[in-house]
């Protein structure tokens, strides 16, 4: 297929991709010219093998794997596939939404290559993978506690290391940091937006209830 | 180290003793610090006599946060983190992260900063895979190679210092288009080093191409076929490598790259050593497309950056004569721009394979979540199967043609 593939074109085979799958896939939607699928969590695996083996779809390529979090959700994480068919020339990105108890089954049996990508969302997420074959921590340090990209674990982190001349060995104490400053933008004239607090006195304009 | 036990086999039965003597598996561990680590990569190695039996990568030893790091920061601060990810070629990968960025904003390139950008990512893959190519000759014992290489690389560096200020961590590439513009001299410099080039890399190219030693230790040695290649998520060299044509600068093209005239070359064994002329070839074509660019930036003139002050600097002399320029840039040094909530990839064909950025915005000045796809880790991954049946002098070789660099595998 010619490059870019045009929304329309996407929307279309979005559909046609979400008809085909027999439930595995439960929605697609197309943003800045790019497919985007949803799928639910028990049939991922399913709905990835039906991507990659379909003939008309052939996504024999998992490019990536990882988590985003978004704490305020019941279902806090999503776990995002992004897909790349060589064969047809076409991108695609599969999603689906868990939360931290719910292990998701693991990528492995369609992507081998999924086994690193799951680590590192694992380590960085605390997302679970369930018949992982090898479900440890991969980039953080051995013995690191938390998952360092959640939005509740500060960029600061809670641990930092020195070299102790005493004990001739690396050392991990409690971060001794000062106050990291994190500016909001408010702008009085241009009033609240999106993902920011409301600014005291705003409430005065809106009609008592 | 799995305690397994294999009972000795063969030798002269009468002089076995009624017990059988039993060996176990010899585990090794090569790095953190180790010269064909090419940085600090720490394996552990399982070998029944000199041959491999697994190999247990751990990586994370460079790990940084920049996910994390770029969560709270505007996002023109977050460029130069970019340079830091595979330092070997810094400008591929602001390339991918400004193009993710601008797929958000909806923002035209000027056509000249293209070409600079063209021109600049080719230069980052000369500067790329001069160092491993030379490198990969160095970890099979070579050590010409990589002095010869390293010649080459610093003229390079001066061509991004002379453009960027840096010669390695440039942060030349903005939203909307680069920095600044090039100046005459330095195309021409630049033009002229296109011509003066190809001698250097055929002296590199009758150094090693056909050299007992270096073939002896690449031919055949980590052999990837098309289906593995695309099973463990392979980019770059090491699917061209396999003989699948697949380049992103063609098949999904980005910039200029459709308008310009480059052969892809490919491979047909898949091994060490099909890599390796891979990256030859490309370096030949990469100084096509930087002749092409130089042409074509003399010829035309015009803005490098696009003219909308809400999300490209203004230049210093307007900011000495416009209050309108000294608000913009006050306000864009501060707050930023902001990006339609949303998500996008974006990728390019840096020098290691694909580069890509997977971009949340929630509609803040700053990524809600940025996760960087680079292609040494998914590389990197592969070196359990990749290694196994091969020698122990194998795997610094296999290492050298996967071209890993630890910044981008860790970030």
């Amino acid at each position: 297929m010619s490059w870019p593939v045009s929304a329309v074109d996407l929307q279309g085979l979005g559909q046609a991709m979400v008809a085909n799958s027999a439930g595995a896939l439960s929605g697609a939607h197309v943003a800045y010219d790019e497919l985007c699928l949803t799928a639910p969590l028990p049939r991922i695996v399913e709905a990835l093998i039906f991507l990659r083996d379909h003939p008309d779809y052939r996504f024999e390529v998992m490019i990536d794997l990882t988590a985003v979090d978004y704490p305020e959700r019941e279902k806090r994480f999503d776990v995002v596939y992004h897909l790349l068919s060589m064969s047809k020339n076409l991108r695609v990105r599969v999603k689906l939404v868990t939360d931290e108890d719910t292990p998701v089954p693991t990528a492995t049996p369609a992507f081998p290559n999924a086994n690193w990508y799951e680590r590192e969302a694992f380590d960085m997420y605390g997302v679970f993978f369930e018949g992982h074959p090898d479900l440890r921590r991969i980039l953080t340090d051995y013995g690191f506690h938390g998952h360092p990209l959640r939005k509740d674990f500060p960029m600061s982190g809670y641990v930092e290391l020195r070299y102790d001349d005493e004990l001739k060995r690396v050392v991990y104490e409690p971060i001794k940091m000062t106050e990291w400053r994190n500016w909001d933008f408010l702008s009085p004239w241009e009033g609240a937006e999106r993902g920011f607090a409301a600014l005291p006195g705003d409430e005065k304009a809106e009609p008592k209830a | 180290m799995s305690g397994e036990v294999i009972p000795v086999s063969g030798g002269d039965l009468a002089t076995v003793p009624a017990t059988e003597t039993e060996i176990r598996k010899f585990t090794i561990n090569f790095g953190p610090q180790h010269p064909a680590a090419h940085g600090v990569l720490r394996l552990i190695l399982e070998l029944d006599g000199e041959v491999v039996e697994r190999v247990d990568p751990h990586v994370g030893l460079l790990h940084r946060g920049t996910e994390k790091l770029m969560e709270y920061r505007p996002y023109q601060q977050t460029i130069p983190y970019f340079d830091r990810l595979d330092y070997v070629a810094p400008m591929n990968q602001e390339h991918a992260y400004v193009l993710a960025i601008e797929k958000l904003l909806g923002v035209e390139v000027p056509y000249r900063a293209q070409l600079i950008r063209v021109l600049y990512s080719e230069i980052g893959r000369i500067l790329n895979h001069l160092l491993n190519v030379t490198t990969q000759a160095m970890d099979v014992g070579a050590l010409t190679p990589p002095l010869w290489g390293f010649e080459q690389r610093e003229k390079l560096m001066v061509f991004y210092e002379r453009a960027s200020g840096a010669r390695l961590h440039a942060n030349y590439f903005r939203v909307g288009g680069v920095r600044q513009d090039l100046p005459p001299a330095l195309i021409a410099d630049i033009d002229a080093w296109c011509d003066i080039f190809p001698k250097a890399l055929g002296e590199i190219d009758t150094l090693i191409t056909g050299n007992r030693i270096f073939k002896q230790r690449n031919v055949d040695i980590g052999v990837v076929s098309k289906q593995e290649a695309l099973a463990w998520g392979f980019s770059g060299v090491m699917v061209r490598g396999s003989g699948i044509a697949w380049d992103l600068r063609r098949n999904q093209p980005y910039e200029c790259y459709n308008e310009l005239e480059f052969d892809i070359p490919l491979g047909v064994n898949g091994d060490c050593y099909d890599r390796y002329l891979c990256r030859m070839e490309e370096m030949r074509q990469s100084l096509r497309i930087m002749k092409q660019c130089c042409e074509r930036l003399q010829k035309t003139p015009g803005p490098v950056l696009i003219e909308d002050n809400k999300i490209g600097a203004p230049r210093r002399g307007e900011m000495k004569r416009s209050m309108e320029a000294l608000i913009h840039h006050f306000k864009l040094f501060t707050e930023g721009y902001r990006t339609p909530p949303g998500e996008v990839y974006a990728s390019v064909e840096a020098p290691k394979g694909e580069f890509g950025v997977f971009l949340v915005s929630d509609g803040s000045n700053k990524p809600y979540k940025c996760k960087i796809r680079a292609p040494g880790f998914a590389h990197l991954q592969a070196m359990d199967w990749m290694n196994r049946g091969h020698m122990l002098a194998d795997v610094s070789a296999i290492l050298g043609s996967l071209d890993i660099v630890f910044g981008e595998v860790d970030r």
